[in-house]
C-alpha cells in the first residue's frame, strides 16, 4: 500500500486492542505528546501483546519488551547507555560504539540531541503497583531520567480481570468473586502517588482517559522535568471492567467528577493542580452502576453499606485534594 | 604484565581493558570483588563506564539488557542465588540475542544456604540459550572475558564466563594482565549491527510477541545459531593464542596418557587437581587421563566423542546435581557415548567440600566397578 495514511500518529492502527479500550487511546496519546525523540521501554501486559505482534509493530518509534516486572529496570539501563553515548560524543570518554570522530560543532548539536531522547518505562498497574514494584522503587530510588507511564485498568486484565494492587475496594474480578461469603476485593488500592512523593519523584500526577488533553500537557511537562517521574493513567477496561464500548469516556470522567479518582500534579512534592470536581458532584452509584464489576453492589443490603463506604472514600479525596 | 593477584581483581582488570559502557550488578558473595574493585576503578578515575547500583539480581540483569539493546558494551557478575534470580532475565537476554558479557562466581544453590563453591548456580541455567565458558584457572579466567566479548558481539549470544567461587574468585595465583594496547588490538571498539539496537534515528521493535506461527522458527534460529557459534569460538580462541602467546583454539583439551583406559572428564577448577592425580597415576604405570570441558554450550558433542573414544572407562566428575537423575555433565555425556555402560556419574565437592588427589584416586578404583548410579565422593 502506498497511500498515506490519513491517520498520523506514531502509534499506528492495526493493533489488536478491543472496541473501546481506554489503554490504547491513553498510548496513542501519551506517545503523540512525548514525539519521535522517544525510547519506549514496554512492560509486558495488553498494551504490548495488541500492539507487536511479530513481524508486525505499532510503533514508530523505538520500542523494547523484555518482561513483565522489569521495564524500569530495562529503561534505567537504556539510560544509563545514552548517558555513556553523550560522554563519547562530548570526546570525554574513552568507551566506544563505533563512532567517527567529529567536529565540536557536530559532536555539541548531537550531544544536545542525545540528552533531549525520552526514555518512558510503560506498564499496567500489575507491571507498576505489584510485580515490578521493587524495580520501579530502585530506578526512583537512583534518580534515573525516565518517565514511568503506568496505564492503570485496576487488575490483571491480560490474564484475565484478576486482582492486583491497583483493584478498588469490592471490585469483583476472577480471584475476587462476589458470592455469599465475599463481597468482591476486601483490599484498598495502593496509594502510589504518595509512594512516588516518598521516593523524591519529580513528578508525580494522576491522569483519566477522559481527558487526552491534559494527559498530554502532563506529559509534555513532565519531560521538560529532568529525574524520577511517574503519571498514572486510569483507563477503562471494557472486558475487565463488564462495561459498554460507548461508555468508556463517560466512566472514566465519573471517576474524576465523583472523587473516586483524584487528577492531581506533583511538581518537587508540591501540589500544583487537582482536578475540581462539578457542583452538584455526582454520587458514586451514577460511576458504579456503568460498571459490571459493582453489579453486586446494588443487589444486596450489604452491598448498599458498602457502597456508603466508597462514597466516604471519595468524599475523603474531596478534603485531601481539595476538590470541591 | 604478570602479577600475583587475587582471581576476583584479576577479572575486573580483564573487565576494564574490555571498556565496558555500562555495569550494573547486586552484591552476592563470592562474586563480590570483581564489582567493588569495578566501582574502585570508577572512583579513582581508571574507568568511566556508568556504574548502576541495581537494588536486585533481576534488576541487576534487566540493565545490562536494556544499555545492551542500546547499542552499548556492558558487564555484569553474579553467583548461585543471584544467577537463579537472573533466570528468567538470563532467558530474554538471549532470546533477544544480545551480547551481554557475565561472570558466574560459582557457588552452591539453597537449601541449606551455603555461600562455597560448586556449579550448580550455571548448570541450572544451561538452557537459557547462553555461550558459558568454564575456567580452570585465573589465567584463563582473564582470557575468556576478552574472548567472551569478542564472540558475544559477533554471534549475537550473550557470554557467561564460569570460575569457580573462592577457588579461583579468591586465590591469588601470577596471572598475566595484558595491556591496553594488545586488548585495544583483540577486541575493537563495539559497533553494533544496524537495526539491532534502539535507536530513534532508525526506530525498531524489539522484543515482538510471537505467535505458534513464528514462535518456533525464532528459537530454533537460536539454537542452530548457539551451535554454529562453536566454530567462531574456535576461531577466537585459535586469534587468541596468535595474539597473546597462550592458549589453545580446541573447545576440550586432553591430559595424561594417550591411550588411557580410565579418562575423567570434569569442567572448572577442579580439572587441576584431577591433572594433578592423573601425573601420579601415569608415573605409577597406570592409564589415565583427563578431558577438560572448556565451553559446556555450545556443547563440543564430536570432540567429547572423540577425547573418549579410546577409553574403558568415563568417570565424569559433576560439582552438582540434577536431583533425581545424576550429574549433569554426566548425562550429557551418555548421551554422546554408544556404550553408555562406560560412563560413571561422580558427585564431588557440593557446597565447597574441599576435593583432593585422595578422592580422583577413589574416583579412578570405583569407575571400574562398573555400577549403575550416581556415586558421591567426598
Amino acid at each position: 500500500m502506498t497511500d498515506k495514511m490519513l491517520f498520523n500518529s506514531l502509534l499506528n492502527p492495526g493493533h489488536s486492542s478491543c472496541a473501546g479500550c481506554g489503554e490504547i487511546l491513553a498510548m496513542r496519546h501519551v506517545l503523540d505528546a512525548a514525539g519521535s525523540n522517544t525510547i519506549i521501554v514496554n512492560a509486558t501486559g495488553c498494551s504490548e501483546v495488541t500492539t507487536s505482534k511479530f513481524p508486525t509493530s505499532s510503533f514508530k518509534v523505538p520500542w523494547i519488551h523484555a518482561n513483565f516486572e522489569n521495564a524500569s529496570a530495562v529503561a534505567a539501563g537504556v539510560w544509563a547507555a545514552l548517558k555513556t553515548k553523550r560522554k563519547i560524543l562530548r570526546g570525554s570518554s574513552r568507551f566506544t560504539s563505533g563512532l567517527a570522530p567529529q567536529d565540536d560543532k557536530q559532536k555539541q548539536a548531537q550531544d544536545d540531541k542525545a540528552g533531549k531522547i525520552n526514555v518512558m518505562a510503560w506498564g499496567g498497574d500489575g507491571a507498576f503497583f505489584d510485580i515490578g514494584f521493587g524495580l520501579l522503587s530502585g530506578s526512583w530510588e537512583r534518580g534515573e531520567n525516565i518517565l514511568h507511564v503506568c496505564f492503570d485498568n485496576e487488575a490483571y486484565m491480560n490474564t484475565g480481570v484478576q486482582a492486583s494492587g491497583a483493584t478498588p475496594f469490592s471490585a469483583n474480578t476472577t480471584t475476587t468473586p462476589p458470592d455469599t461469603n465475599s463481597f468482591g476485593n476486601e483490599l484498598m488500592k495502593k496509594d502510589m502517588i504518595a509512594i512516588a512523593l516518598a521516593h523524591r519523584c519529580v513528578y508525580a500526577g494522576t491522569a483519566t482517559i477522559a481527558n487526552v488533553v491534559d494527559i498530554e500537557n502532563k506529559v509534555k511537562k513532565a519531560l521538560t522535568l529532568a529525574g524520577p517521574k511517574y503519571l498514572q493513567i486510569l483507563v477503562t477496561c471494557v472486558p475487565g471492567w463488564y462495561t459498554d464500548a460507548k461508555d468508556t469516556i463517560k466512566i472514566a470522567r465519573l471517576a474524576q467528577q465523583t472523587g473516586v479518582y483524584p487528577v492531581v500534579e506533583f511538581v518537587n512534592g508540591e501540589l500544583l493542580d487537582a482536578v475540581k470536581c462539578p457542583v452538584p458532584r455526582p454520587k458514586v452509584e451514577e460511576y458504579l452502576k456503568l460498571q459490571g464489576r459493582y453489579k453486586h453492589l446494588f443487589k444486596s443490603d450489604k452491598g448498599q453499606v458498602i457502597i456508603k463506604k466508597i462514597q466516604s472514600m471519595a468524599d475523603e479525596n474531596m478534603e485531601k485534594y481539595n476538590l470541591q | 604484565m604478570r602479577k600475583c593477584i587475587e582471581g576476583s581483581l584479576a577479572v575486573a582488570e580483564a573487565i576494564k581493558l574490555c571498556r565496558p559502557a555500562v555495569v550494573a550488578a547486586y552484591p552476592i558473595t563470592p562474586q563480590t570483588h570483581i564489582v567493588e574493585e569495578l566501582a574502585k576503578f570508577k572512583a579513582e578515575g581508571e574507568a568511566d563506564f556508568e556504574f548502576v547500583r541495581a537494588e536486585s539480581e533481576f534488576s541487576a540483569a534487566s540493565i545490562v539488557l536494556g544499555a545492551s539493546a542500546s547499542g552499548v558494551r556492558t558487564y555484569t557478575a553474579s553467583s548461585s542465588q543471584g544467577l537463579l534470580l537472573m533466570t528468567e532475565v538470563l532467558f530474554t537476554i538471549a532470546g533477544l540475542r544480545l551480547p551481554v558479557v557475565l561472570t558466574c562466581a560459582n557457588r552452591a544453590v539453597s537449601a541449606p544456604i551455603n555461600i562455597w563453591n560448586d556449579q550448580q548456580d550455571a548448570m541450572t541455567i544451561r538452557d537459557a540459550g547462553w555461550i558459558m565458558l568454564f575456567a580452570e584457572d585465573n589465567q584463563e579466567a582473564v582470557d575468556f572475558h576478552l574472548l567472551a566479548y569478542k564472540i558475544s558481539e559477533q554471534v549475537k549470544i550473550p557470554v557467561m564466563v564460569n570460575m569457580d567461587g573462592f577457588v579461583l574468585t579468591h586465590t591469588f595465583e601470577p596471572v598475566d594482565i595484558p595491556s591496553e594496547k594488545e586488548v585495544a588490538c583483540f577486541l575493537p571498539n563495539y559497533a553494533p549491527a544496524a537495526g539491532q539496537i534502539l535507536n530513534v534515528k532508525s526506530p525498531v521493535s524489539l522484543g515482538c510477541f510471537a505467535t505458534p506461527a513464528d514462535y518456533l522458527e525464532i528459537r530454533q534460529d537460536l539454537f542452530n545459531d548457539l551451535v554454529s557459534s562453536m566454530e567462531i569460538i574456535k576461531k577466537e580462541l585459535g586469534n587468541f593464542k596468535k595474539t597473546f602467546k597462550r592458549g589453545n583454539s580446541e573447545l576440550v583439551e586432553y591430559y595424561g596418557d594417550k591411550d588411557a583406559e580410565i579418562v575423567f572428564a570434569a569442567m572448572g577448577s577442579i580439572v587441576g587437581t584431577i591433572k594433578d592425580a592423573v601425573d601420579e597415576l601415569n608415573a605409577a604405570g597406570q592409564k589415565a587421563g583427563v578431558i577438560k570441558i572448556k565451553c559446556f554450550r555450545p556443547f563440543p558433542k564430536e570432540e567429547v566423542v572423540s577425547q573418549l573414544s579410546k577409553a574403558k572407562y568415563a568417570a565424569v566428575i559433576d560439582k552438582n546435581i540434577s536431583l533425581g537423575q545424576e550429574g549433569i555433565l554426566a548425562t550429557e555425556i551418555k548421551a554422546l557415548v554408544r556404550n553408555d555402560k562406560k560412563v560413571q556419574s561422580f558427585i564431588v565437592g557440593l557446597g565447597g567440600r574441599d576435593v583432593t588427589r585422595q578422592h580422583i584416586f577413589d574416583i579412578y578404583k570405583k569407575v571400574q566397578d562398573n555400577k549403575d548410579g550416581v556415586l558421591f565422593v567426598g
